[in-house]
């Protein structure tokens, strides 16, 4: 186990190196020279090149990268030059925890209303259940997230005035205060994936109620319930977690457009900003640090399927 | 349609019978009737085996009995288990009949295991939904019950997973979760259909003697005449949904009366007079010391400390150094359990997996070549595949997957001819006047069987490989085949390797046979002789066991 853990490990530096690469290599192609956006219009040879060196642009480009990623490594991301911000702090301490709890909270919801109705639409197939069920999945997919967040905001927001439109508060600060604020972006994105995990549970449920353990689990008389949460959706999580797992990247990418609608100051929020005002540095945090994130998830997605699945573990 | 004659009830041995059948007709939906006035009796500590080929409703029989079919409706007739009416009763009365009253245990240990929970947790279940003990005593009882099944090292089998068992192991896992509250009466369905020919024995053994010894009724479901001619008291075969002949188990084997019973006993593969071989008959596929090495998994011993960067894998030999020579007209037949080798064998002589020793066809040492300078001999070797559900692509037709050879091989060929060497293959494998444009599942598994020969037919090979050809066959099906090979053998003067592990189906059709085990030849020579005088302990253990 500890070896294939290691391997795993060892593609995720790899990942990462690459990732770190291809953002490190585009603020190098990006136009512009920052000495020059630094100093403004009006400047002498003498300090042009001053600069030059101590932003160690005289380097060699691979000693230039070697300096980004220990700087990067160190926590030392460089000041926006537009708030004069601490890029580390705004991205790490800031940004990050907002995403998160976005994306934890809608994966919440979405596994707690998906589950159950995969669940009912398999146990009565081809009834009125399941096509209600199936149906609102198959909505929950098609319908834009952006749009049902401008429709949510409308509708609930404005409206009826019950939930706020816009703005983040700390669930750790204040928690009712937080989940009031997050009830409609959560929902938002959540609507997707509720579709997604309904369909998933819903399919796998189906092929594995239709398995000889099932059939031998109903023969030793042991009652309905168990058969399906205990013996079939113990089976169905492998499938529900490899979906879940591919899709996180999206949720990632809901959750800009999420944050964007509904003014979250999240990631999303961030990088979004930062290439409207064409500030480089901070896109290359974002893409960082969503790069990181990914692969993180990956890896505990992996951790994962050992942990749920005896076949996958090794032999002690 | 067979007509079911009158079948009142041979008298039980005792008054008042266990489980009573009567006149049970059922339908899936609104669909065709899968079971026409089915009448059995099982009495108290009787054996009744009920055969019968694939689709003729005998697992829907066991099933109906612990209404384990929810989209089966029965239209007639009543099931009666211990003065209790099945059908009329409700859920929570079902539940304490099942796995309580009545055990069921299934074909395919792997699958009819739940993956994820290890063996002493899926037995302790029932115990605990049936009895409620304390979970210390679930535990001693559920040790006690794998000692009983003998399974070796129960507390540390209890903690296993089914995938770390093997097939026999499993098996007795599944024993031991179905009489794991006594029942009155067990259900095997094909106990024993995916074992070993020597795991077989040993199972029905085990099964005869805790059924004895515990005074169960066992109702044995299997389509093998053999098990029911050894281990059961009264038969009932059953054919198309009804049963066709009951009676005591000597009198059908000795007078059957219904057509079906006497083709089903007739069924059985007899040796017949095999096509001569000429002295000087030329070698047409020869192996010398061919061996196949695989890499596995390796095994953590205890103690034992692993770095980790020390090889997680070990090589594994599933073909150590096996010579065989295959004259022209001859058949050769591979026996063997699973896992010594049989189908490596197979792949390695068709170069489909990496082997080292030497292949010679047609006298011609292939080994060394490309696989662009083999291609040419690829049709003079063949090979028919066990599953013929799985061999035929379920997306190409009829007249696509016979072709396709050809278009590999004789790209050149007009249209036209190519349909003529389609239809004369075809005729050859008895499929005369079928519609090329039909898809394989429109096709019964004897059927597929007969393309898949065809298919492999129509190059023209001089060697064919049989990959148990007629193991996922019914037996009346089967002789149908075997007859079918033989007679191709005749006209066309083919060689076979016959890989199998139905030493009945060897001993009627091989000229000569060798035996495997664990990936090497323990006995070779000619059929007869193997037979009657096997000379090692493994050749001998299997032939005991026909």
């Amino acid at each position: 186990m500890w070896q294939a853990t290691f391997t795993k490990l060892g593609q995720t530096l790899l990942v990462l190196l690459l990732v770190s690469v291809a953002s490190f290599s585009f603020l190098k192609l990006a136009p512009g020279d920052p000495v020059t956006i630094m100093l403004g219009s009006d400047y002498s040879k003498a300090s042009y090149d001053q600069l030059t060196q101590e932003l160690g642009l005289d380097q060699p480009v691979i000693v230039q990268y070697g300096h980004w990623l220990a700087n990067f490594v160190r926590g030392d991301w460089g000041t926006s030059y537009i708030t004069n911000q601490n890029i580390f702090e705004l991205a790490v301490f800031q940004a990050l925890p907002v995403t998160l709890t976005l994306a934890a909270f809608s994966l919440l919801i979405a596994l707690v209303i998906g589950i159950p109705t995969g669940v009912m639409a398999a146990l009565y197939r081809n009834s009125w259940v399941d096509v209600l069920a199936t149906t609102l999945a198959i909505g929950g997919n098609a319908f834009p997230s952006f749009y049902l967040g401008i429709i949510l905001i409308w509708v609930f927001g404005v409206g009826l005035g019950w939930f706020p439109t816009l703005g983040f508060v700390a669930p750790w600060d204040d928690f009712w205060q937080g989940m009031w604020h997050l009830a409609l972006p959560a929902i938002t994105l959540g609507a997707w994936y509720v579709g997604l995990i309904a369909r998933i549970t819903r399919s796998s449920l189906l092929e594995v109620m239709g398995q000889p353990y099932i059939l031998a689990a109903k023969a030793r008389g042991e009652p309905g319930w168990r058969v399906v949460w205990v013996h079939g959706m113990r089976n169905v999580l492998m499938p529900l977690i490899t979906v879940i797992g591919l899709q996180l990247g999206g949720m990632l990418r809901g959750a800009v457009m999420t944050e964007v609608v509904f003014s979250l100051p999240g990631l999303g929020m961030m990088i979004t900003s930062a290439v409207l005002n064409r500030e480089y540095i901070v896109i290359q945090a974002g893409i960082m640090l969503t790069g990181v994130l990914f692969v993180v998830l990956n890896l505990m997605v992996d951790q994962t399927y050992q942990f749920l699945d005896p076949r996958l573990r090794r032999r002690k | 349609m067979p007509i079911a004659p009158s079948l009142d009830q041979p008298p039980p041995l005792d008054a008042a019978p266990l489980l009573s059948i009567q006149n049970l007709s059922a339908q899936f939906g609104t669909g065709a009737a899968v079971l026409v006035g089915v009448s059995l009796t099982v009495a108290v500590g009787q054996r009744v085996a009920l055969v019968g080929e694939s689709g003729s409703g005998k697992t829907i029989t066991a099933l109906s009995i612990l209404q384990l079919l929810d989209e089966v409706r029965y239209t007639t007739g009543a099931v009666t288990f211990a003065g209790m009416d099945l059908l009329a009763a409700s859920k929570p009365q079902l539940r304490r009949i099942r796995g309580r009253e009545i055990g069921m245990i299934f074909q395919e240990p792997m699958t009819a295991l739940n993956p994820l929970k290890t063996i002493g947790a899926q037995i302790s279940e029932v115990i605990v939904q049936h009895e409620g003990l304390s979970s210390t005593a679930v535990h001693t009882r559920v040790i006690e019950l794998l000692e009983q099944v003998q399974l070796s090292e129960p507390t540390e089998r209890a903690r296993a997973f089914p995938h770390q068992l093997s097939g026999g192991q499993r098996q007795r896992a599944m024993i031991a979760m179905a009489l794991a509250c006594r029942p009155k009466l067990l259900i095997a369905d094909e106990p024993t259909t995916a074992l070993d020919v020597t795991l077989q024995r040993q199972i029905m053994e085990l099964l005869m003697a805790l059924q004895q010894s515990w005074g169960m009724a066992l109702l044995l479901i299997t389509h093998d005449l053999n098990l029911v001619r050894r281990y059961a008291d009264v038969v009932a075969v059953m054919q198309h949904g009804h049963i066709v002949e009951h009676g005591a188990v000597a009198d059908i084997f000795a007078h059957p009366q219904h057509p079906y019973t006497q083709q089903l006993l007739a069924a059985a593969p007899v040796p017949e007079l095999l096509p001569v071989i000429a002295a000087d008959a030329p070698t047409v596929l020869a192996a010398h010391e061919l061996t196949v090495e695989f890499r596995q998994p390796r095994p953590r011993f205890p103690g034992e400390k692993r770095r980790w960067w020390s090889s997680a894998t070990l090589p594994f030999i599933a073909l150590d150094q096996l010579s065989l020579q295959l004259a022209a007209g001859e058949t050769l037949g591979v026996i063997g359990e699973s896992g010594s080798g049989k189908s490596t064998l197979a792949l390695a002589l068709l170069r489909l997996i990496h082997s080292r020793g030497d292949i010679a066809i047609e006298g011609k040492a292939v080994q060394g070549l490309s696989e662009q300078a083999f291609r040419p001999f690829r049709r003079h070797i063949q090979i028919v595949f066990q599953d013929p559900f799985g061999a035929l692509s379920p997306r190409m037709t009829l007249g696509e997957i016979i072709g396709e050879g050809l278009r590999v091989h004789e790209p050149r060929l007009l249209p036209d001819d190519r349909l003529e060497k389609i239809q004369a293959v075809m005729h050859a494998v008895g499929l005369t006047d079928m519609s090329l444009h039909r898809y394989p599942h429109e096709f019964s598994g004897g059927q597929r069987q007969r393309i898949a020969i065809a298919r492999a037919l129509i190059l023209r090979p001089r060697i064919l490989i049989l990959d148990e050809p007629t193991s996922a066959l019914d037996a009346t099906v089967q002789k149908q085949i075997l007859t079918l090979l033989r007679d191709l053998q005749r006209t066309l003067g083919l060689s076979y390797l016959f890989i199998t592990h139905d030493l009945r189906v060897v001993q009627a059709m091989a000229h000569r046979v060798m035996v495997l085990y664990q990936g090497r030849v323990v006995e070779a020579g000619e059929t007869a002789r193997v037979f009657h005088a096997p000379q090692h302990a493994y050749t001998q253990q299997l032939i005991a066991s026909i």
